[in-house]
């Protein structure tokens, strides 16, 4: 009777490998060696492996559907343009967005963050107007507003994070308080470096009361968070396929479909026209103003059953216990050692997501991810396409450790047992 | 200052550390070796980590300074990462106090001969690369500089 509690928390441990083993089976990268070792796939947030159904999507749609989209009577054509859309009935689904019209395929999400700040600094912008950009963005979302700011006669101003990497709502307030030329608000979902769920419902409330338009760069959100568009009232969305098991070049943007239909079109070219004529072109209804050229149709048709992946394993209680046992054994382990810094971590643990930027005092970030790979870990060091935040940290860039819900408690504490061996040997 | 009489020719000294690598079955061993290189590296003067002699690299830095004397050229570099000195340190053995023509005929193999070719490869972004180049054009600048003279 006394080890009951302890039989059933082994019990929980156990049925939990089982389905992370089981989800393991659907992506095949993960079983292979490197440099002799079984890979530890750690970069995810940079890019996740492929789903085994993505794959197969990918490979009969590229060798038996490939015909242009939106374009033919033939069969091929409209079967393909069918794929297409139900790939984009699938993001609507996944996002809780209204219509079809407010989702928009791109090439990634930098794409989409170059065709919302292009546009948007256009239509929605007077000279001497602001956009106020978070200070932890992705550069994907901090050049694109430089460059069309700067053509257009707009600045940028800066959103500082706090020293723990979360966004304090009272600094935002007084930043939208003080300036009323602020138009535009861009922040992430979740930073690709500090990894921590900004609370972007209460941003977005406190914009809109100042009447400040948001756009969320939602490329590590998605993947470890629940969205809904709708309830979260943002009024932009971007997100990446390759980030969430899809194939690389598909993008998405989602808007709100009254502020696409002001918006100007970003890309010129066939399919995004209604008439064209040297006397003026008139353009297509939502969304294929924003789709100038042949789109990735294979890949944005992909985006169904890798989303649906991702929703059936976001929704699932194992996998969110694995994920948060995870959290935990990184945090609680590498908290000890001396020297390490987690490089964002929220005051309420359950906001941090399994990305973790690590500076390690005497440790070059470079030699460790090198000796990492060497046993077979892959993980990320540099900048991570985010030198604001992460030159905040450090001058030497940092070292990335970001999980999916395919790896295990077991590779985590891999990890940690190796990355000590590794600072052992580089101090 | 080592005497010039007593300096082997590039190839000797590839040998060596191609001879000396190859007492490592394990690749942890090579790297705990390279470790101890880049500790033991003697640092550039601080002074001398200026922008012009810096090498960017996206992963790391690295500075390279050159000078010539007696149709020789001696160098001194330094990097903020320590695996990256440890294979500066074989490159400024392999190269220190060598002559213009024999610096330029080289062909840095040695390194993917010594299991470090990774190392090299552009996508790595650790100014390793780019050195090599930088010794290069060095050698090739004294050696245009001396004939114009």
């Amino acid at each position: 009777m006394l080890f009951r509690p302890k039989t059933k928390v082994c019990l929980v441990l156990l049925q939990v490998m089982e389905i992370i083993e089981q989800i393991r089976e659907e992506f095949p990268a993960l079983h292979q060696q490197v440099w002799g070792k079984p890979l530890i796939y750690l970069d995810n947030a940079a890019t996740t492996q492929k789903h085994r159904k993505v794959l197969e999507l990918q490979e009969r749609m590229s060798s038996l559907t490939n015909a242009n989209i939106h374009r033919a009577l033939h069969k091929l054509s409209a079967d393909a343009t069918d794929m297409y859309e139900a790939g984009r009935e699938a993001v609507r689904l996944f996002l809780g967005a209204e219509s079809r019209e407010e989702i928009i395929f791109t090439s990634g999400a930098t794409a989409a963050l170059n065709l919302i700040a292009s546009s948007l600094v256009r239509s929605h912008m007077i000279p001497g107007d602001k956009v106020l950009v978070c200070e932890a963005e992705h550069h994907s979302n901090i050049v694109p507003w430089q460059l069309a700011c700067e053509a257009f006669g707009r600045s940028v101003e800066v959103l500082p994070v706090e020293e723990n990497g979360e966004i304090s709502l009272e600094r935002l307030s007084e930043l939208l308080e003080a300036d009323d030329r602020i138009r535009i608000l861009t922040v992430n979902h979740i930073s690709n470096v500090l990894g921590i769920i900004n609370p972007v419902a209460e941003i977005v409330r406190l914009a809109h009361s100042k009447g400040v338009l948001v756009v969320i760069d939602g490329a590590q959100g998605v993947v470890h968070d629940k969205v809904s568009v709708k309830e979260m009232d943002c009024d932009f969305y971007v997100f990446s396929g390759h980030k969430i098991y899809a194939p690389t070049g598909i993008g998405v943007l989602y808007g709100k479909r009254s502020l696409l239909e002001s918006m100007p079109p970003y890309m010129g070219g066939g399919d995004m026209v209604d008439s064209v004529s040297f006397s003026g072109t008139t353009y297509a209804p939502l969304p294929l103003k924003f789709e100038a050229g042949t789109p990735n149709f294979v890949a944005a048709a992909c985006l169904k059953p890798a989303l649906e992946f991702a929703t059936a394993v976001r929704d699932d209680v194992q996998v969110r216990e694995c994920e948060r046992r995870i959290v935990t054994a990184m945090v609680g382990e590498l908290q000890q050692l001396e020297g390490l810094r987690i490089c964002g971590l929220p005051q309420d643990l359950s906001l941090k997501t399994p990305i973790f930027s690590l500076s390690i005092e005497g440790v070059h970030p470079s030699d460790a991810a090198q000796m990492l790979d060497k046993m077979g870990i892959a993980v990320r060091s540099g900048l991570m396409c985010a030198e604001p935040i992460v030159s905040r940290f450090s001058d030497q860039g940092l070292l990335r450790v970001s999980f999916a819900p395919y790896n295990t408690i077991f590779e985590c504490e891999t990890f940690i047992s190796k990355l000590k061996l590794v600072i052992n040997m580089l101090l | 200052m080592i005497e010039i009489d007593h300096i082997r020719n590039i190839s000797e000294i590839e040998e060596e550390i191609i001879s000396e690598f190859s007492l490592f079955d394990e690749w942890l061993d090579k790297y705990e070796y390279l470790i101890e290189l880049g500790k033991e590296l003697e640092s550039i003067d601080e002074g001398d980590k200026t922008d012009d002699n810096l090498i960017r690299g996206c992963q790391s830095r690295v500075w390279l300074v050159c000078r010539s004397s007696d149709g020789r050229l001696w160098f001194g570099a330094d990097s903020d990462a320590v695996i990256t000195k440890g294979i500066i340190s074989l490159l400024l053995k392999v190269y220190n106090g060598q002559k213009y023509d024999d610096i330029i005929a080289s062909d840095f193999s040695f390194i993917e001969r010594i299991g470090l070719k990774e190392n090299l490869s552009p996508t790595r972004a650790n100014g390793l690369l780019s050195m090599i180049k930088q010794i290069k054009a060095y050698a090739l600048a004294y050696k245009e500089k001396e004939a114009q003279q």
